[in-house]
Formats: C-alpha cells, structure tokens, sequence
C-alpha cells in the first residue's frame, strides 16, 4: 500500500500528539506543563475517544510520570511520555535510571528554560542539563520534524541494536504553538513502520521472573555497566541513520545527523539546532544575494554527538559560527560549541571558530542578529580578528 | 520454579563492559539469599528461650526474613536468627511483647541468657 500523505495546518503539539496516537504506546504516564501540555492534553482525547488504546497515567509530578514509564518499560509496555523544562529538571534522577536499566522510553521534551528569574519560553537549558544522562537526543527544527522524529524514535529506541531511550526536542511555543502546513501519514504505514515491540525480560512474564537494575557489589562492576551504555550509544548512530534512511523513502522529508544547506561553495557557516535554524536559513540566503558565500549546518541529532559529520561539513570552511541556546555557565562557551569545537581539533588546519549564546528564556531571535553573525563571519573569512571569548547575540 | 540457577556470575571477574546482561538484569529470582549482608550489623540479637513464647511477631516484622521458623516454632539456637541476613536493627526486640529479645553489641562477649 502507498503512503497517503495528508496536508494539515496545525501546531507542533498537536502534530506530535497525533504521531504518539498513531504509534500505539501500552503506556502515557505524563504530567502537564507548559508549552507540553497540550501535547498530553490531544493524547488523553485520544484515549478518551478510544482512537488508542492505552494505559493513560495521570502522575502527581514529573519525578513519578518517569517512574510510571519505567515501571511499565520493564514491565515490557511501548511508552511514551512528554516534558519539558521544569519537568525536565524534576525527572533528573529517573533519567539515568531509565538509561541504565536499557528501558526504551520515547519522550517529547518541548524545550523550555530553567528559573529564575520565572520563564516559561523557549531555550536548550532543560535538554542540556540532560545531556550526559544517556539518553539520545534529537531536535526539530519544524513541526513536520518533530512529527516525524517521534516516529522515529520510537524505532530507534526499541531497535535490539540500541535499547535506549530517546528525547526528542522541539522549541516551545515557537515550534509546539505556531500553526504551519505540515504534512501527517496514514495511521497504517506508520504502524507498519514502528512494528510491534517485543520486549526482552520483561517483568510481566511471570513464567521467567527476573529483576531489573540491579547487579552492583561493594566495588563491583557499576564501571562496566556504564561503559556498556556507552557503546550502546556510538552504536546507536548506525541504527539512527538506518532508521533515518527508511523513514525517508517512506516520506519523501530527508533525514541525517547533519543536515546541510548552500554548503557545497559555502565558505562561512553557523552550526544551530532547533527552530532558529529556519532563521538562518533564510539569512543565509539574504548574504548569497549580498555575495557572501553563507550556509546552515543543522544538528539534528547532539546524542550520540555526530562529530565526524559536522568536521566533514565544516572542514572547508574560512569560518564557523556555533550558536548556543543554554548558558554553560563557566565552561569554554556552550555545549554545542564546545563539542563542535573539539570534533574539530584533529583537523591539520585550524578553522576559527566562534560561539554566539542567543534566545535564552525565548528572547528574540531576530534577522539582523543573525545577519549580524554572518557578517562577523565574513570579516574573519577576510582576514578580521576573531572576536576573544563569549558573544552574547543581542544582549545588553 | 526449578532450583537450576540461571544466574552464574562464576566467572564475572574477568567479563568485560557487554558480557554483563543489558540494563544490570538478574535473570534469576530469589538470588538476595546469596548476597550476604550480615556484615552491617553491630548489634545482634539474643532470645531468651524461657521467655519467648512462640507468637512469631518477630518473624512477622523482621523486615530481612532473618528469623527462622520451621513447623510454626522458631528454630533452636543458634539457628534463630540468620546472621548472614540479619542487619541488627532491632526491630525483633522492640516488637516482641514479652522482651524475650535483646540486643546486644557485636565484638563484646555475648551475656548468659537462659
């Protein structure tokens, strides 16, 4: 059966809420926050309009909604679940847990900043104080993207391969409220897609009990188990383009780790993740028409870290721009940044490099501030002096 | 369930990073019998047998299942209580209602109780 394709102008939540649906999860355990909550909100409808048939758990905070999915993961359900920010902050301790114990927990993070002071708008902060955490990351630029990279992960976290949980990012309100044209799939092509999930161990199959998360001695092999996690992840990259390449011919969208635009005479370029990546898109193609050679380098995926395709993306460069949605407060500059920067250390010649920390707590994320990274850009490509330090885009 | 353990960890010492089961799974129930935690404990208790009159409360609370009761009598000494699991807590000795239990230190010589 052909693919139908259905054009729909709706939000990022509600595109994300109707990829959940037609994933067919065992288990939601969620608890409401904003800009996520209507992506749990049009999922309870669902299950109240029994257009899915799951275990819908209402949780008193975030702490539980994660132990909820872990507790069902093990017991061998699909979950799925949703956060972000605050909430994000609040499931610390189970992220890792989840990790560890291999569950492969889907989760949609709609990208919020952290307090204080109070702020409920969009920023990287929550998602990169998870970073270490051992879960895949992914990030949308679009609501087609996040749509389609719940989908996805939902394959790359029950591959046998991976068995890890993934966090799939969009920006709040700019990417989760707007509506925009965005295109759904038939409910049967992308069940035919993810599959079944068949779980291993699960603690439901009371005929071989076993008992997950344990196995650690005074001394004993917790060093081990983390090292396994670790080659889980790199392992994960495979599966994830694999994934990514049969998601693509199924929607005609493409998807890599490091997606590139006006890249093959480009000689400056900024590296973003997120919705921002729209903006400098559009910038970049502004500086063409002003005869400055500009391109995008889209991360769509930071976990497991696509090192060797941004140095292959970025390796021609007279100069790169990093922009920075999280403070790291003290460090070399921010996270992507800093990972971007030291992918690139092994290259014979040394690119400079710049790091722009930009739309903390949802401040603007205007053009000219993007035109003004690329005119930077240009100077150094010219011969101008690389700025020394932080920049911080459009702060006073 | 059979008695046939799937769980053998003989040769753990020399496993590397992905010989270990994925998410740290035991596949195997019952195994916290084999992992001793006796060594905590720095107080251990002691029943006075004359007494002790058998209402087993002591087995009902001991939340380590460290009191050993066969044909609903507990075990003579030195079997009452099994030291391998028992974290001396003292939670026999403060439930038992006619303080047949007593706690007394690790390391100190252990007092005449009849």
């Amino acid at each position: 059966m052909p693919v139908k394709h259905t054009t729909v102008a709706t939000t990022g939540n509600s595109m994300v809420a109707d990829a959940m649906r037609q994933c067919a999860p065992d288990v939601v355990a969620a608890y409401p926050i904003t800009p996520q909550t209507t992506i749990v909100e049009e999922f309870a409808r669902y299950v109240a309009q029994g257009r899915v048939h799951t275990e819908y758990v209402t949780t008193e905070s975030e702490h539980s909604a994660m132990s909820a999915c872990i507790g069902a993961s093990a017991a061998g359900a699909r979950v799925i679940t949703a956060t972000c920010g605050p909430g994000l902050a609040m499931m610390w301790e189970m992220l890792y847990i989840a990790s560890g114990m291999r569950l492969p927990i889907v989760m949609l993070n709609t990208n919020r900043t952290l307090s204080a002071p109070i702020n409920i708008h969009c920023d990287h902060s929550d998602v990169m104080g998870a970073r270490d955490a051992g879960w895949i990351l992914l990030f949308a630029e679009t609501a087609q993207e996040a749509y389609d990279n719940t989908i996805m992960s939902v394959r790359i976290a029950e591959d046998p391969d991976v068995l890890l949980p993934v966090m799939s990012c969009l920006d709040g309100f700019i990417t989760t409220h707007s509506i925009g044209r965005a295109q759904t799939m038939d409910d049967e092509s992308v069940k035919s897609f993810v599959g079944d999930y068949t779980p291993q161990n699960a603690l439901l199959d009371v005929e071989n009990p076993v008992s997950h998360g344990n196995f650690v001695f005074l001394g004993g092999p917790y060093i081990e188990f983390k090292r396994s996690q670790r080659i889980a992840m790199d392992r994960s990259k495979s599966v994830i383009e694999r994934v990514g390449a049969e998601f693509s011919e199924l929607s005609g969208r493409p998807f890599s780790l490091v997606e590139t635009d006006m890249m093959e005479d480009a000689e400056v370029a900024i590296v973003v993740m997120g919705s921002s990546a729209g903006n400098v898109r559009h910038v970049a193609r502004q500086m063409r028409a002003e005869g400055v050679k500009a391109g995008l380098v889209k991360v769509r995926c930071f976990r497991p870290f696509p090192a060797t395709e941004l140095v292959a993306a970025l390796s021609g460069l007279k100069a790169v721009a990093v922009l920075d949605r999280s403070e790291s407060f003290g460090a070399e500059g921010g996270p992507l940044f800093t990972e971007t920067r030291s992918a690139l250390y092994d290259l014979e010649r040394r690119i400079p490099i710049v790091n722009y920390i930009y739309g903390l707590g949802g401040s603007d994320v205007r053009l000219d501030l993007i035109k003004s990274v690329f005119t930077d850009l240009s100077d150094i490509a010219g011969g101008g002096v690389v700025p020394e330090g932080l920049n911080y885009l459009g702060a006073r | 369930m059979s008695d046939a353990k799937k769980w053998d960890i003989s040769g753990m010492d020399s496993w590397k990073a992905e010989d270990f089961p994925r998410g740290a799974v035991i596949p195997d129930a019952g195994n916290s019998r084999d992992y001793v935690t006796g060594g905590w404990r720095s107080m251990r208790p002691v029943r006075s047998v004359e007494t002790c009159t058998e209402c087993l409360l002591c087995w009902i609370f001991c939340p380590d299942s460290a009191i050993r009761v066969a044909d609903e009598k507990l075990a003579a000494d030195p079997e009452t209580f099994n030291l391998d699991h028992c974290k001396g807590c003292g939670i026999c000795a403060n439930e038992c209602p006619v303080e047949a239990i007593t706690m007394v230190p690790e390391g100190c010589e252990l007092p005449e109780v009849k």
